[in-house]
Protein backbone atom coordinates (compact mmCIF):
# COMPACT_ATOMS: atom_id res chain seq x y z
CA UNK A 1 0.00 0.00 0.00
CA UNK A 2 1.74 3.54 -1.01
CA UNK A 3 0.13 6.72 0.64
CA UNK A 4 1.38 8.47 -2.26
CA UNK A 5 1.21 12.15 -3.45
CA UNK A 6 -1.34 14.53 -3.87
CA UNK A 7 -4.50 14.51 -5.43
CA UNK A 8 -5.26 15.05 -8.74
CA UNK A 9 -8.96 15.81 -8.72
CA UNK A 10 -10.90 18.80 -7.37
CA UNK A 11 -12.99 18.19 -4.26
CA UNK A 12 -11.57 15.02 -2.91
CA UNK A 13 -10.18 14.87 0.62
CA UNK A 14 -7.06 15.54 -0.80
CA UNK A 15 -5.57 11.74 0.19
CA UNK A 16 -4.35 9.11 -2.33
CA UNK A 17 -4.29 5.31 -1.64
CA UNK A 18 -3.03 2.64 -3.89
CA UNK A 19 -2.11 4.85 -6.54
CA UNK A 20 -5.29 6.33 -8.08
CA UNK A 21 -8.07 5.14 -5.16
CA UNK A 22 -9.23 8.80 -3.78
CA UNK A 23 -12.27 9.94 -2.00
CA UNK A 24 -14.74 13.15 -3.10
CA UNK A 25 -15.25 15.46 -0.24
CA UNK A 26 -18.68 16.87 -1.73
CA UNK A 27 -20.71 18.96 0.56
CA UNK A 28 -24.19 17.27 1.80
CA UNK A 29 -27.23 18.32 -0.35
CA UNK A 30 -28.75 21.86 0.78
CA UNK A 31 -32.50 19.61 1.81
CA UNK A 32 -30.59 17.09 3.16
CA UNK A 33 -28.44 19.14 6.16
CA UNK A 34 -31.83 21.25 6.31
CA UNK A 35 -33.84 18.45 7.77
CA UNK A 36 -30.91 17.36 9.75
CA UNK A 37 -30.64 20.97 11.56
CA UNK A 38 -34.90 20.84 11.40
CA UNK A 39 -34.95 17.71 13.51
CA UNK A 40 -32.48 18.79 16.19
CA UNK A 41 -34.50 22.42 16.53
CA UNK A 42 -37.68 19.82 16.88
CA UNK A 43 -36.32 17.64 19.34
CA UNK A 44 -35.16 20.57 21.00
CA UNK A 45 -38.70 21.94 21.84
CA UNK A 46 -40.12 17.98 22.13
CA UNK A 47 -37.38 18.48 25.18
CA UNK A 48 -39.51 21.56 26.18
CA UNK A 49 -43.17 20.17 26.05
CA UNK A 50 -43.02 16.50 26.96
CA UNK A 51 -41.19 14.64 29.82
CA UNK A 52 -37.50 14.25 28.51
CA UNK A 53 -34.82 14.35 30.78
CA UNK A 54 -33.59 12.88 34.20
CA UNK A 55 -32.81 15.07 36.60
CA UNK A 56 -31.73 13.57 40.01
CA UNK A 57 -34.31 11.41 41.09
CA UNK A 58 -37.01 12.87 39.00
CA UNK A 59 -37.09 14.02 35.57
CA UNK A 60 -38.31 17.14 33.30
CA UNK A 61 -41.79 16.74 32.90
CA UNK A 62 -42.63 19.47 30.31
CA UNK A 63 -44.77 22.16 30.03
CA UNK A 64 -47.78 20.06 28.40
CA UNK A 65 -50.12 19.26 30.45
CA UNK A 66 -54.05 17.17 30.45
CA UNK A 67 -56.90 17.48 32.29
CA UNK A 68 -59.04 14.63 33.27
CA UNK A 69 -61.75 13.63 36.21
CA UNK A 70 -61.15 10.67 38.24
CA UNK A 71 -63.68 8.46 39.93
CA UNK A 72 -63.98 10.65 42.29
CA UNK A 73 -65.05 13.61 40.18
CA UNK A 74 -61.92 15.24 41.31
CA UNK A 75 -60.65 17.20 37.92
CA UNK A 76 -56.55 16.77 38.11
CA UNK A 77 -54.05 18.26 36.20
CA UNK A 78 -50.65 15.87 35.36
CA UNK A 79 -47.92 16.60 32.82
CA UNK A 80 -48.28 14.85 29.64
CA UNK A 81 -48.27 11.12 29.93
CA UNK A 82 -50.07 8.13 28.35
CA UNK A 83 -51.51 6.75 31.78
CA UNK A 84 -53.28 10.42 32.01
CA UNK A 85 -54.45 10.52 28.28
CA UNK A 86 -56.09 7.34 28.34
CA UNK A 87 -57.27 9.00 31.58
CA UNK A 88 -59.03 11.48 29.28
CA UNK A 89 -59.81 9.36 26.56
CA UNK A 90 -62.24 7.05 28.65
CA UNK A 91 -63.68 10.96 30.18
CA UNK A 92 -64.79 11.83 26.68
CA UNK A 93 -65.66 8.28 26.25
CA UNK A 94 -67.88 8.30 29.20
CA UNK A 95 -69.43 11.53 28.69
CA UNK A 96 -70.50 10.24 25.63
CA UNK A 97 -71.73 6.87 26.86
CA UNK A 98 -73.15 8.30 30.21
CA UNK A 99 -76.70 9.32 28.72
CA UNK A 100 -77.41 5.66 27.60
CA UNK A 101 -75.85 4.20 30.87
CA UNK A 102 -78.07 6.48 32.98
CA UNK A 103 -80.71 5.02 31.08
CA UNK A 104 -79.57 1.28 31.31
CA UNK A 105 -79.04 1.66 35.11
CA UNK A 106 -82.20 3.78 35.83
CA UNK A 107 -84.84 1.35 33.36
CA UNK A 108 -86.38 -1.80 35.28
CA UNK A 109 -86.23 -4.67 33.29
CA UNK A 110 -89.40 -4.94 32.56
CA UNK A 111 -89.52 -1.49 30.79
CA UNK A 112 -86.49 -1.90 28.20
CA UNK A 113 -88.44 -3.23 25.84
CA UNK A 114 -90.95 -0.20 25.45
CA UNK A 115 -87.85 1.79 24.62
CA UNK A 116 -86.15 0.92 20.95
CA UNK A 117 -83.76 3.35 21.17
CA UNK A 118 -82.28 1.95 24.90
CA UNK A 119 -82.82 -1.37 23.02
CA UNK A 120 -80.60 -0.92 20.40
CA UNK A 121 -77.79 0.06 22.29
CA UNK A 122 -78.47 -2.74 24.39
CA UNK A 123 -78.14 -5.57 21.95
CA UNK A 124 -75.61 -3.33 20.22
CA UNK A 125 -73.25 -3.03 23.37
CA UNK A 126 -74.08 -6.37 24.68
CA UNK A 127 -72.64 -8.20 21.56
CA UNK A 128 -69.54 -7.05 21.75
CA UNK A 129 -69.34 -7.85 25.99
CA UNK A 130 -70.87 -10.79 24.80
CA UNK A 131 -67.76 -12.02 22.70
CA UNK A 132 -64.97 -10.32 25.04
CA UNK A 133 -66.12 -12.18 27.80
CA UNK A 134 -68.72 -15.14 27.45
CA UNK A 135 -68.03 -16.36 23.69
CA UNK A 136 -65.38 -18.25 24.94
CA UNK A 137 -67.79 -21.05 26.47
CA UNK A 138 -71.23 -20.36 25.73
CA UNK A 139 -69.90 -19.73 21.76
CA UNK A 140 -70.22 -16.65 19.94
CA UNK A 141 -73.90 -17.04 19.06
CA UNK A 142 -74.64 -18.27 22.44
CA UNK A 143 -75.16 -21.53 21.26
CA UNK A 144 -73.69 -23.11 24.17
CA UNK A 145 -71.35 -26.58 24.10
CA UNK A 146 -72.06 -29.65 24.42
CA UNK A 147 -70.65 -30.76 27.56
CA UNK A 148 -69.42 -27.96 28.64
CA UNK A 149 -71.37 -24.66 28.72
CA UNK A 150 -75.71 -24.57 28.39
CA UNK A 151 -77.09 -23.12 25.24
CA UNK A 152 -78.34 -19.60 25.95
CA UNK A 153 -80.49 -19.12 22.87
CA UNK A 154 -82.95 -22.23 23.94
CA UNK A 155 -85.88 -21.62 27.25
CA UNK A 156 -84.39 -24.45 29.42
CA UNK A 157 -82.64 -22.48 32.19
CA UNK A 158 -80.60 -24.60 34.79
CA UNK A 159 -80.63 -21.41 37.51
CA UNK A 160 -83.59 -19.44 35.86
CA UNK A 161 -84.17 -17.61 32.49
CA UNK A 162 -85.89 -14.21 34.08
CA UNK A 163 -83.85 -11.30 33.80
CA UNK A 164 -82.93 -11.25 37.37
CA UNK A 165 -82.01 -14.97 37.47
CA UNK A 166 -79.58 -14.34 34.36
CA UNK A 167 -78.13 -10.91 35.97
CA UNK A 168 -77.59 -12.71 39.31
CA UNK A 169 -75.51 -15.60 37.39
CA UNK A 170 -73.61 -13.39 35.47
CA UNK A 171 -72.90 -11.20 39.05
CA UNK A 172 -71.89 -14.27 40.79
CA UNK A 173 -71.24 -17.05 38.97
CA UNK A 174 -72.51 -20.61 39.24
CA UNK A 175 -70.81 -23.72 39.89
CA UNK A 176 -73.24 -26.90 39.29
CA UNK A 177 -72.34 -29.89 41.49
CA UNK A 178 -74.06 -33.48 41.28
CA UNK A 179 -72.43 -36.15 43.73
CA UNK A 180 -71.10 -39.62 42.29
CA UNK A 181 -74.16 -41.32 42.57
CA UNK A 182 -76.28 -38.77 44.20
CA UNK A 183 -74.02 -39.62 46.98
CA UNK A 184 -75.07 -43.41 47.74
CA UNK A 185 -72.02 -45.11 46.77
CA UNK A 186 -73.80 -48.52 47.78
CA UNK A 187 -75.79 -48.11 44.70
CA UNK A 188 -75.16 -51.33 41.89
CA UNK A 189 -74.04 -51.30 38.89
CA UNK A 190 -77.18 -53.12 37.98
CA UNK A 191 -79.51 -50.69 40.14
CA UNK A 192 -77.56 -47.44 38.17
CA UNK A 193 -77.90 -49.01 35.00
CA UNK A 194 -82.32 -49.05 35.71
CA UNK A 195 -82.14 -45.43 36.75
CA UNK A 196 -80.51 -44.45 33.85
CA UNK A 197 -83.26 -46.12 32.23
CA UNK A 198 -85.81 -44.31 34.28
CA UNK A 199 -83.94 -41.39 33.29
CA UNK A 200 -84.22 -41.73 29.84
CA UNK A 201 -88.14 -42.52 30.05
CA UNK A 202 -89.03 -39.67 31.48
CA UNK A 203 -87.57 -37.74 28.25
CA UNK A 204 -90.04 -40.11 26.21
CA UNK A 205 -87.48 -42.63 25.22
CA UNK A 206 -88.71 -46.49 24.76
CA UNK A 207 -86.97 -48.50 27.52
CA UNK A 208 -86.92 -51.33 28.97
CA UNK A 209 -90.18 -51.62 31.20
CA UNK A 210 -88.96 -53.79 34.20
CA UNK A 211 -86.13 -51.85 34.45
CA UNK A 212 -87.62 -48.50 34.49
CA UNK A 213 -90.19 -49.26 37.35
CA UNK A 214 -86.90 -50.56 39.51
CA UNK A 215 -85.22 -47.33 38.50
CA UNK A 216 -88.36 -45.32 39.63
CA UNK A 217 -88.66 -47.36 42.90
CA UNK A 218 -84.93 -46.37 43.30
CA UNK A 219 -85.19 -42.27 41.71
CA UNK A 220 -87.87 -41.54 44.71
CA UNK A 221 -86.26 -44.14 46.99
CA UNK A 222 -82.61 -45.31 48.07
CA UNK A 223 -81.23 -43.52 45.06
CA UNK A 224 -82.56 -40.13 46.50
CA UNK A 225 -82.29 -38.43 43.24
CA UNK A 226 -85.74 -36.71 43.71
CA UNK A 227 -84.34 -34.13 46.35
CA UNK A 228 -82.11 -32.36 44.03
CA UNK A 229 -84.11 -33.01 40.34
CA UNK A 230 -87.57 -33.25 42.34
CA UNK A 231 -90.51 -35.78 42.04
CA UNK A 232 -91.48 -34.97 38.74
CA UNK A 233 -87.37 -35.09 37.64
CA UNK A 234 -88.24 -31.61 36.29
CA UNK A 235 -85.55 -30.32 38.15
CA UNK A 236 -85.01 -26.97 40.20
CA UNK A 237 -83.75 -24.03 39.70
CA UNK A 238 -83.39 -22.58 42.91
CA UNK A 239 -80.18 -25.01 43.61
CA UNK A 240 -79.36 -25.19 39.70
CA UNK A 241 -80.57 -29.37 39.15
CA UNK A 242 -80.88 -30.32 35.58
CA UNK A 243 -84.62 -30.60 34.15
CA UNK A 244 -84.41 -34.46 33.26
CA UNK A 245 -88.03 -34.72 31.32
CA UNK A 246 -87.22 -32.37 28.45
CA UNK A 247 -84.99 -34.03 25.74
CA UNK A 248 -82.04 -31.53 26.16
CA UNK A 249 -78.80 -32.91 27.46
CA UNK A 250 -75.59 -31.02 28.45
CA UNK A 251 -73.45 -33.52 29.92
CA UNK A 252 -74.46 -37.21 29.12
CA UNK A 253 -74.07 -37.24 25.51
CA UNK A 254 -77.50 -39.09 24.63
CA UNK A 255 -77.69 -37.13 21.64
CA UNK A 256 -74.48 -38.35 20.04
CA UNK A 257 -75.73 -42.20 21.13
CA UNK A 258 -76.87 -44.10 18.37
CA UNK A 259 -78.35 -47.34 20.15
CA UNK A 260 -80.28 -48.18 23.61
CA UNK A 261 -77.38 -49.26 25.03
CA UNK A 262 -75.63 -46.42 24.35
CA UNK A 263 -77.90 -43.80 25.27
CA UNK A 264 -77.73 -45.79 28.98
CA UNK A 265 -74.01 -45.85 28.85
CA UNK A 266 -73.86 -42.22 28.54
CA UNK A 267 -76.48 -41.40 31.32
CA UNK A 268 -74.67 -43.79 33.80
CA UNK A 269 -71.43 -42.23 33.44
CA UNK A 270 -72.76 -38.88 34.64
CA UNK A 271 -74.95 -41.18 37.20
CA UNK A 272 -71.60 -42.97 38.66
CA UNK A 273 -69.12 -40.08 38.15
CA UNK A 274 -71.05 -37.18 39.24
CA UNK A 275 -70.48 -33.70 37.94
CA UNK A 276 -67.92 -31.09 39.56
CA UNK A 277 -67.62 -29.19 36.73
CA UNK A 278 -70.17 -26.69 35.00
CA UNK A 279 -68.22 -23.61 36.95
CA UNK A 280 -68.95 -20.19 35.43
CA UNK A 281 -66.58 -17.55 37.05
CA UNK A 282 -68.27 -14.61 39.04
CA UNK A 283 -68.01 -11.59 36.88
CA UNK A 284 -68.67 -8.90 39.63
CA UNK A 285 -65.00 -8.39 39.75
CA UNK A 286 -64.31 -7.53 36.18
CA UNK A 287 -67.35 -5.71 34.72
CA UNK A 288 -69.31 -3.20 35.80
CA UNK A 289 -72.93 -2.87 37.30
CA UNK A 290 -74.48 -1.80 34.27
CA UNK A 291 -72.37 -4.01 31.81
CA UNK A 292 -73.60 -7.25 33.60
CA UNK A 293 -77.54 -5.30 33.52
CA UNK A 294 -76.79 -5.08 29.66
CA UNK A 295 -75.29 -8.51 29.28
CA UNK A 296 -78.64 -9.81 31.19
CA UNK A 297 -81.14 -8.32 28.93
CA UNK A 298 -78.61 -9.34 26.06
CA UNK A 299 -78.60 -12.89 26.90
CA UNK A 300 -82.32 -12.43 27.87
CA UNK A 301 -83.00 -11.50 24.02
CA UNK A 302 -81.06 -14.31 22.39
CA UNK A 303 -84.17 -16.18 22.23
CA UNK A 304 -85.04 -18.22 25.61
CA UNK A 305 -85.27 -15.57 28.29
CA UNK A 306 -88.45 -15.56 30.45
CA UNK B 1 -5.17 14.38 20.71
CA UNK B 2 -7.08 11.59 18.68
CA UNK B 3 -6.91 12.11 14.77
CA UNK B 4 -9.45 10.63 12.99
CA UNK B 5 -6.51 8.86 10.74
CA UNK B 6 -5.19 7.06 14.03
CA UNK B 7 -9.05 5.50 14.87
CA UNK B 8 -9.43 4.41 11.48
CA UNK B 9 -6.24 3.10 11.40
CA UNK B 10 -6.38 0.93 14.45
CA UNK B 11 -9.55 -1.39 14.65
CA UNK B 12 -9.31 -2.56 18.11
CA UNK B 13 -9.52 0.98 18.94
CA UNK B 14 -12.18 1.82 16.77
CA UNK B 15 -14.10 -1.24 18.14
CA UNK B 16 -14.24 0.05 21.46
CA UNK B 17 -14.97 3.73 20.47
CA UNK B 18 -17.88 2.18 18.63
CA UNK B 19 -18.89 0.50 21.27
CA UNK B 20 -19.05 3.38 23.43
CA UNK B 21 -21.19 5.86 20.74
CA UNK B 22 -23.50 2.87 20.51
CA UNK B 23 -24.14 2.26 23.96
CA UNK B 24 -24.73 6.12 24.65
CA UNK B 25 -28.19 5.89 23.67
CA UNK B 26 -29.12 2.71 25.74
CA UNK B 27 -27.48 3.80 28.52
CA UNK B 28 -29.01 7.51 28.63
CA UNK B 29 -32.22 5.77 28.26
CA UNK B 30 -31.87 2.99 31.34
CA UNK B 31 -29.33 4.22 33.60
CA UNK B 32 -31.78 6.97 35.17
CA UNK B 33 -34.87 4.48 36.10
CA UNK B 34 -32.46 3.20 38.51
CA UNK B 35 -32.83 6.52 40.41
CA UNK B 36 -35.96 8.07 39.45
CA UNK B 37 -38.48 7.62 42.33
CA UNK B 38 -41.61 6.33 41.49
CA UNK B 39 -40.70 4.23 38.54
CA UNK B 40 -42.40 0.68 40.29
CA UNK B 41 -46.00 1.29 41.77
CA UNK B 42 -46.09 1.21 45.45
CA UNK B 43 -49.50 -1.46 45.25
CA UNK B 44 -50.79 -4.33 47.56
CA UNK B 45 -50.74 -7.80 46.45
CA UNK B 46 -48.36 -8.46 44.24
CA UNK B 47 -46.25 -11.74 45.63
CA UNK B 48 -43.54 -14.10 43.81
CA UNK B 49 -44.81 -17.41 42.19
CA UNK B 50 -45.76 -20.30 44.75
CA UNK B 51 -43.64 -22.98 43.22
CA UNK B 52 -46.22 -24.63 41.20
CA UNK B 53 -47.06 -21.35 39.34
CA UNK B 54 -43.34 -21.53 39.21
CA UNK B 55 -43.04 -24.20 37.42
CA UNK B 56 -46.21 -23.13 35.39
CA UNK B 57 -44.61 -20.22 34.30
CA UNK B 58 -41.64 -22.08 32.99
CA UNK B 59 -44.13 -24.69 30.74
CA UNK B 60 -45.41 -21.50 29.71
CA UNK B 61 -42.10 -20.23 28.61
CA UNK B 62 -40.56 -23.49 27.53
CA UNK B 63 -43.38 -23.56 25.01
CA UNK B 64 -43.12 -20.45 23.72
CA UNK B 65 -46.49 -18.84 24.76
CA UNK B 66 -44.73 -15.52 24.63
CA UNK B 67 -44.40 -15.39 20.93
CA UNK B 68 -47.87 -15.37 20.60
CA UNK B 69 -49.62 -13.87 23.72
CA UNK B 70 -48.74 -10.83 25.12
CA UNK B 71 -48.97 -9.87 28.77
CA UNK B 72 -48.89 -6.29 29.14
CA UNK B 73 -52.28 -4.00 28.93
CA UNK B 74 -51.00 -0.67 27.14
CA UNK B 75 -52.94 2.44 28.42
CA UNK B 76 -55.14 2.35 25.78
CA UNK B 77 -58.76 2.59 25.64
CA UNK B 78 -59.33 -0.36 23.92
CA UNK B 79 -56.91 -2.28 25.32
CA UNK B 80 -58.75 -1.06 29.09
CA UNK B 81 -62.06 -2.17 27.60
CA UNK B 82 -60.90 -5.86 26.56
CA UNK B 83 -58.40 -6.67 28.42
CA UNK B 84 -58.75 -4.62 31.99
CA UNK B 85 -57.07 -2.37 33.79
CA UNK B 86 -53.53 -1.19 31.89
CA UNK B 87 -50.11 -3.46 33.31
CA UNK B 88 -48.34 -2.14 36.09
CA UNK B 89 -44.77 -2.35 36.25
CA UNK B 90 -45.05 -3.59 40.07
CA UNK B 91 -46.62 -6.48 38.29
CA UNK B 92 -44.00 -7.61 36.51
CA UNK B 93 -41.09 -7.39 39.46
CA UNK B 94 -40.65 -10.24 40.16
CA UNK B 95 -40.86 -11.99 36.69
CA UNK B 96 -37.31 -12.69 35.39
CA UNK B 97 -37.37 -12.37 32.49
CA UNK B 98 -40.88 -10.62 32.22
CA UNK B 99 -43.06 -12.02 29.60
CA UNK B 100 -44.48 -8.96 28.13
CA UNK B 101 -43.90 -10.23 24.63
CA UNK B 102 -44.11 -7.85 21.69
CA UNK B 103 -46.47 -9.73 19.75
CA UNK B 104 -50.47 -10.64 19.62
CA UNK B 105 -51.04 -13.69 16.87
CA UNK B 106 -53.83 -14.69 20.36
CA UNK B 107 -54.73 -12.44 23.07
CA UNK B 108 -53.63 -10.65 25.73
CA UNK B 109 -53.07 -12.93 28.97
CA UNK B 110 -52.13 -10.42 31.51
CA UNK B 111 -55.33 -10.61 33.28
CA UNK B 112 -56.58 -13.52 31.91
CA UNK B 113 -55.95 -15.09 35.72
CA UNK B 114 -59.92 -15.74 37.00
CA UNK B 115 -61.58 -14.97 33.47
CA UNK B 116 -62.60 -18.49 32.93
CA UNK B 117 -62.74 -21.58 34.68
CA UNK B 118 -60.13 -24.42 35.37
CA UNK B 119 -62.34 -26.57 33.45
CA UNK B 120 -62.28 -24.10 30.52
CA UNK B 121 -58.70 -23.35 30.28
CA UNK B 122 -57.47 -27.08 30.39
CA UNK B 123 -60.32 -28.03 27.25
CA UNK B 124 -58.94 -24.88 25.19
CA UNK B 125 -55.24 -26.52 26.03
CA UNK B 126 -56.34 -29.74 24.93
CA UNK B 127 -58.41 -28.45 21.45
CA UNK B 128 -58.13 -24.63 21.32
CA UNK B 129 -60.24 -24.88 18.68
CA UNK B 130 -63.16 -26.51 20.53
CA UNK B 131 -63.67 -23.50 22.48
CA UNK B 132 -62.71 -20.89 19.66
CA UNK B 133 -63.73 -22.50 16.56
CA UNK B 134 -61.51 -19.45 14.75
CA UNK B 135 -58.53 -20.11 16.42
CA UNK B 136 -55.19 -20.92 15.20
CA UNK B 137 -53.49 -22.47 17.99
CA UNK B 138 -51.52 -25.31 18.39
CA UNK B 139 -52.89 -28.27 20.96
CA UNK B 140 -51.08 -28.64 24.05
CA UNK B 141 -52.84 -31.57 25.17
CA UNK B 142 -49.30 -33.83 25.72
CA UNK B 143 -49.49 -31.44 28.79
CA UNK B 144 -51.90 -33.48 30.70
CA UNK B 145 -49.98 -36.73 29.96
CA UNK B 146 -46.92 -35.26 31.31
CA UNK B 147 -46.15 -35.70 34.84
CA UNK B 148 -44.71 -32.50 36.38
CA UNK B 149 -40.77 -32.96 36.93
CA UNK B 150 -40.83 -30.54 39.97
CA UNK B 151 -37.62 -32.05 41.48
CA UNK B 152 -35.80 -29.58 40.79
CA UNK B 153 -38.62 -26.64 41.83
CA UNK B 154 -36.14 -25.71 44.83
CA UNK B 155 -33.17 -25.14 42.75
CA UNK B 156 -35.22 -22.65 40.32
CA UNK B 157 -36.46 -20.62 43.05
CA UNK B 158 -32.98 -19.88 44.93
CA UNK B 159 -31.84 -19.18 41.45
CA UNK B 160 -34.79 -16.86 41.20
CA UNK B 161 -33.83 -15.43 44.55
CA UNK B 162 -30.26 -14.31 42.79
CA UNK B 163 -32.09 -12.20 41.06
CA UNK B 164 -33.80 -10.40 43.94
CA UNK B 165 -37.01 -12.44 44.36
CA UNK B 166 -37.69 -12.95 48.03
CA UNK B 167 -37.48 -16.52 47.85
CA UNK B 168 -36.56 -17.29 51.52
CA UNK B 169 -33.95 -20.09 52.70
CA UNK B 170 -33.25 -19.46 56.21
CA UNK B 171 -35.58 -17.94 59.21
CA UNK B 172 -34.75 -14.70 59.17
CA UNK B 173 -35.93 -14.52 55.61
CA UNK B 174 -39.19 -16.60 56.00
CA UNK B 175 -39.81 -14.06 59.06
CA UNK B 176 -39.45 -11.03 56.37
CA UNK B 177 -41.54 -12.60 54.31
CA UNK B 178 -44.13 -12.80 56.74
CA UNK B 179 -44.49 -9.61 57.31
CA UNK B 180 -44.41 -8.29 53.80
CA UNK B 181 -46.61 -10.90 52.43
CA UNK B 182 -48.55 -12.65 55.26
CA UNK B 183 -48.26 -15.66 56.46
CA UNK B 184 -49.99 -18.33 53.95
CA UNK B 185 -47.68 -16.89 51.43
CA UNK B 186 -44.64 -16.65 53.03
CA UNK B 187 -44.93 -20.27 53.54
CA UNK B 188 -45.38 -20.59 49.83
CA UNK B 189 -42.08 -18.85 48.78
CA UNK B 190 -39.56 -20.97 51.47
CA UNK B 191 -37.55 -22.50 49.25
CA UNK B 192 -37.08 -25.73 51.89
CA UNK B 193 -40.60 -26.65 51.45
CA UNK B 194 -40.79 -25.99 47.96
CA UNK B 195 -41.78 -29.70 47.13
CA UNK B 196 -44.26 -30.12 49.84
CA UNK B 197 -45.72 -27.04 48.77
CA UNK B 198 -45.95 -27.73 45.20
CA UNK B 199 -47.76 -30.99 46.08
CA UNK B 200 -50.31 -28.94 48.71
CA UNK B 201 -50.80 -26.45 46.03
CA UNK B 202 -51.79 -29.02 43.56
CA UNK B 203 -53.84 -31.21 45.22
CA UNK B 204 -55.61 -28.59 47.84
CA UNK B 205 -55.25 -25.00 45.96
CA UNK B 206 -54.45 -22.23 47.21
CA UNK B 207 -54.95 -19.05 48.20
CA UNK B 208 -59.14 -19.19 47.83
CA UNK B 209 -58.93 -21.57 44.52
CA UNK B 210 -59.34 -25.20 44.62
CA UNK B 211 -56.61 -27.61 43.74
CA UNK B 212 -56.56 -30.14 41.43
CA UNK B 213 -56.00 -27.69 38.48
CA UNK B 214 -56.38 -30.42 35.95
CA UNK B 215 -59.42 -32.38 36.76
CA UNK B 216 -57.62 -35.42 37.07
CA UNK B 217 -56.59 -35.87 40.93
CA UNK B 218 -54.92 -38.72 40.24
CA UNK B 219 -51.30 -37.29 39.31
CA UNK B 220 -49.60 -33.93 38.88
CA UNK B 221 -49.45 -32.76 35.52
CA UNK B 222 -47.55 -29.72 33.40
CA UNK B 223 -51.50 -29.04 32.56
CA UNK B 224 -51.91 -28.83 36.44
CA UNK B 225 -48.73 -26.05 36.41
CA UNK B 226 -49.60 -24.07 33.36
CA UNK B 227 -53.48 -23.89 34.50
CA UNK B 228 -52.22 -22.56 38.17
CA UNK B 229 -49.98 -20.00 36.71
CA UNK B 230 -52.79 -18.81 33.97
CA UNK B 231 -55.21 -18.70 36.94
CA UNK B 232 -53.23 -16.19 39.15
CA UNK B 233 -52.21 -13.83 36.05
CA UNK B 234 -53.43 -10.12 36.72
CA UNK B 235 -54.87 -11.48 39.64
CA UNK B 236 -52.66 -9.96 42.27
CA UNK B 237 -54.02 -6.45 42.47
CA UNK B 238 -57.00 -5.38 43.71
CA UNK B 239 -57.60 -2.49 41.74
CA UNK B 240 -61.06 -1.61 43.51
CA UNK B 241 -58.58 -0.69 46.40
CA UNK B 242 -57.48 2.63 44.32
CA UNK B 243 -58.75 5.12 42.58
CA UNK B 244 -58.81 5.14 38.94
CA UNK B 245 -55.99 7.56 38.68
CA UNK B 246 -54.30 6.48 41.19
CA UNK B 247 -51.03 5.44 39.12
CA UNK B 248 -51.18 8.54 36.69
CA UNK B 249 -48.28 10.15 38.88
CA UNK B 250 -46.00 7.22 38.51
CA UNK B 251 -45.45 8.42 34.95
Amino acid sequence: MSHATESKFQNTTGHVWDDDLQEYNNPLPAWWLWTFYATIIFALIYWFMYPSWPVGKGFLTGTNTIEYVNDKGEKKVSHWNTRALLMQDMNEAAAKQKPYFDKVAATPFDKINADPELKGFIVSAGKVLFQDNCAACHQSGGQGKFGFAPNLTDDDWLYGGSYDKIQETITNGRHGIMPAKGGNASLTDAQVTALANYVLSLSGEQMDAAKVQQGDELFHGAGACFGCHGADGKGNQAIGSANLTDKIWLWANVPGAKTADEKVAAVKAVINSGLNKGVMPAWKGRLSDEQIKLLAVYVHELGGGK
Amino acid sequence: MFKHDSIEKNVGLMMVLMMLAISVGGLVEIIPLFFINDTIEKVDGVRPYTPLELRGRDIYVREGCFLCHSQMIRPFRDEQLRYGHYSLAAESQYDHPFQWGSKRTGPDLARVGKKYSNEWQVAHLMDPQSMVPESVMPHYGFLEKTPLDYSDVGDRMAALRLTGVPYSSNQAEYDSNVKQFGEDVAKMLDIRNAQKNLVDQAQNGFGGAPGNYDGDASNITEMDALVAYLQVLGTMVDFKKYDNDQFVKYR
